[in-house]
């Protein structure tokens, strides 16, 4: 076994370093997709899409079904070969390049392991099609095994698995090649929420230790913002917002974002005077008298109908008026609550009829409960958490 | 205080009507099974016995119970011994065995690519393809294979095509041939091997293949890897939907093929309709039916234990 292209002589020099190199204009992009379309008949699944990852990220392309990311990460694999434009890895243009010759690997959504081999033969598997002596097979899918905690299932057949473990035959056996990029489709979908959860954490950390370059398809929106160094938002063919997960979360561009990324709470809002040097927009909240203000580099007249958008954990549930002039403040009535221990969810009704969403931690130790149905409240937040969408 | 306790334990309990419903659901089919597969079984495996003998019916009686006492049972192996002395019958089971064996392989050769087309077909393309698999059923048989004789034949459309295109100068002697015999089992009973591979095809995970492509398989590895070994029970199951029938088939060899086409049932059919020999056609039957079915079980017991 030569140890210098072995698992573990990677994972101790770890090759990669946390850094942010899609802010470094000098950075080579590892990955170059370049006006990829898909077109299925009439029905354009991906629509002229620019995307540039780098090495060693973890890049998650998050959408509902039917968005076009499967396609998109299809087309990267080199099962389905695009309508137009190109995709390039490492220098070399995949357009000729099929899916056996690609240095790509996948992990398939359904895990795809082989039912007729044992684990074993599963993970050794691409090292027998690429003609490797058997005593390297062996050695290397003894390590693979060890690395994803499977070393005495080695015999099995997957039939005998549970989902978790199947799970991880299907990385061990993406991973075993040492491709250049690790594609993986909703890895995480099929497990249940403690495994989920663990699972998750590991592929981070092997990511990290192989230094192997992730890109990552999912629907789930806490699975992108747990596992990504960046996301892309996609939506009918195309990319919404592309950014890291705080960027895509805090400053969503527009409604769609805003709303598929967690829950937010949209306003109405009309102008009073937006500054755009100075990043400010003031305005009347709801038409109600409230005034708010927030940071925004957009220039708006006086007059213009916007959406202020909050997330439900950034207000602040009152029955005293707050103090503040930093402060967004409106009032309304409790009108369902839910309470979930570590925390409580709130449907406050505010002056304008709207129904506001609220989520605050339980800090307090108490068997009552703080609020009741019809309180009447009052609801702040900052105002640096107004988000300003025009669309 | 007992009352309360039978009604507690009584969902627990299957209920009688239940258990009389399953038992008879299951029942009828072995009932019918048991009349008019194995009784006559029973008889012919008796009359395997016995010696032939002019008259009505043709045999002497298993069970002598008039007179001279202990000697009530009539049984004989000669009609088993005659077989094992007479040659044409191991000639007979053999070109059996091997005609069967043959044509299940020709079908396996042109059914698998034929089946895997199918089940990677679109919807609509799939159910017409389907569909033309299994029109030749709607007309009969024996039309269809007397069909083959039309075409075939001495002065048959095909030698009239050869001649008339000028490739031959005499016509083939196509009919009455062995092929004519393959033709008609190949012909006849390839839909029983396509739709059984058919349907471990069509159910099976096409991430599979895109698994061992994405691993580094060419597509005739994907297929050797993956496809082959996963069709397996698609293979098993046409194979002996179409070895079984054919290697007792009558009608197709006695139509199509030659006077040295001596087929198994055949044999059968002379012993039985020709010389009258009923005690030996049932032994004749009774081996084909030992060569057919212990393999068979054989084979079914070792995958089960597999498994």
């Amino acid at each position: 076994m030569n140890r210098e292209d072995g698992i573990t002589a990677q994972r101790s020099t770890k090759p990669y370093v946390a850094t942010t190199p899609w802010l470094d204009p000098k950075a080579v992009p590892f990955i170059q997709i370049k006006g990829l379309s898909k077109q299925f008949d009439k029905f354009k699944a991906v629509d002229d899409v620019d995307l540039d990852i780098y090495k060693g990220e973890l890049f998650t392309i998050l959408g509902g079904s039917g968005c076009g990311k499967s396609t998109l990460l299809r087309m990267l694999a080199g099962f389905e070969e695009p309508s137009a434009g190109q995709i390039i890895i490492d220098g070399v243009d995949m357009a000729n390049i099929p899916a056996y010759d690609r240095p790509i690997n996948m992990m398939f959504q359904s895990y795809a392991v082989f039912p007729h081999m044992t684990v074993e033969q599963n993970v050794g598997y691409g090292l027998k099609k690429d003609n490797r002596p058997k005593a390297e097979i062996a050695t290397r899918v003894k390590e693979m095994l060890d690395l994803v905690q499977l070393g005495d299932l080695a015999t099995r057949k997957p039939h005998h698995l549970s989902g978790g473990q199947r799970q991880r035959v299907a990385l061990a056996r993406a991973l075993i090649k040492q491709p250049k990029v690790l594609l993986l489709d909703e890895p995480l979908a099929a497990l249940d929420k403690k495994l989920r959860e663990q699972t998750q954490f590991e592929l981070i950390n092997l990511q990290y230790e192989l230094g192997i370059t992730f890109v990552v398809v999912t629907h789930d929106q806490e699975e992108a913002m747990t596992l990504s160094d960046r996301l892309a938002v996609m939506n009918a063919g195309r990319f919404i917002q592309t950014g890291t997960p705080t960027q895509v979360y805090e400053s969503p561009i527009n409604r769609f974002v805003a709303d598929f990324f967690g829950t937010i709470n949209f306003f109405n809002a009309t102008v009073i005077s937006s500054d755009p040097v100075a990043k400010r927009l003031s305005a009347e909240l709801e038409k109600t008298g409230t005034k708010l203000d927030a940071n925004s580099e957009a220039a708006f007249a006086g007059g213009t109908e916007v959406t202020i958008a909050v997330r439900p954990e950034k207000i602040i549930i009152s029955q005293q008026r707050p103090e503040g002039d930093h402060l967004t403040i409106t009032k309304g009535t409790v009108e369902d609550l839910a309470y979930y221990g570590n925390r409580s969810l709130y449907r406050i009704r505010s002056q304008s009829g709207r129904v506001i969403q609220v989520s605050a931690q339980n800090y307090q130790r108490s068997e009552a409960l703080t609020l009741e149905w019809d309180d009447e409240v009052f609801l702040s937040w900052d105002s640096s958490c107004n988000v300003v969408l025009s669309e | 205080m007992n009352k309360a306790r039978q009604t507690i334990k009584k969902p627990y309990r299957q209920p009688l009507g239940d258990k009389i419903w399953r038992n008879f659901v299951i029942g009828v089919p072995y009932l019918w099974l048991l009349l008019f597969f194995l009784a006559p079984f029973a008889i012919v495996l008796k009359i395997s016995f016995a010696t032939p003998i002019v008259a009505l019916p043709p045999f002497t009686p298993l069970l002598d119970l008039s007179a001279n006492a202990g000697h009530w049972l009539l049984a004989t192996w000669d009609n088993y011994r005659f077989l094992t002395e007479d040659n044409l019958y191991w000639i007979s089971y053999f070109k059996s065995i091997k005609i069967a064996a043959i044509s299940t392989f020709i079908c396996l050769l042109i059914g698998y690519p034929m089946a895997y087309g199918i089940a990677r077909a679109t919807a609509t393309t799939r159910n017409i393809l389907l569909m033309l698999v299994i029109l030749p059923f709607w007309t009969s048989f024996l039309l269809r294979v007397y069909a083959w004789m039309g075409l075939l034949g001495k002065n048959g459309i095909v030698n009239s095509l050869l001649v008339d295109l000028g490739l031959i100068d005499i016509p083939l002697q196509m009919l009455y041939t062995d092929i004519a015999v393959y033709l008609g089992i190949v012909y006849t009973y390839i839909p029983f091997m396509i739709l059984p591979l058919y349907a471990t095809l069509e159910k099976m995970d096409t991430s599979l293949h895109d698994a061992a492509a994405d691993l580094g398989a060419k597509p005739w590895q994907t297929f050797i890897d993956v496809t082959l070994p996963l069709s397996k029970p698609g293979i098993i199951a046409g194979s002996l939907l179409v070895f079984i029938p054919a290697i007792g088939e009558y009608v197709i060899p006695a139509l199509l093929g030659g006077i040295d086409s001596l087929m198994i049932g055949r044999t059968l059919y002379d012993e039985f309709f020709v010389n009258r020999d009923w005690p030996l056609a049932a032994a004749v039957a009774t081996l084909l039916l030992i060569i057919v079915v212990i393999p068979i079980m054989l084979f079914q017991r070792s995958q089960q234990e597999k498994e």
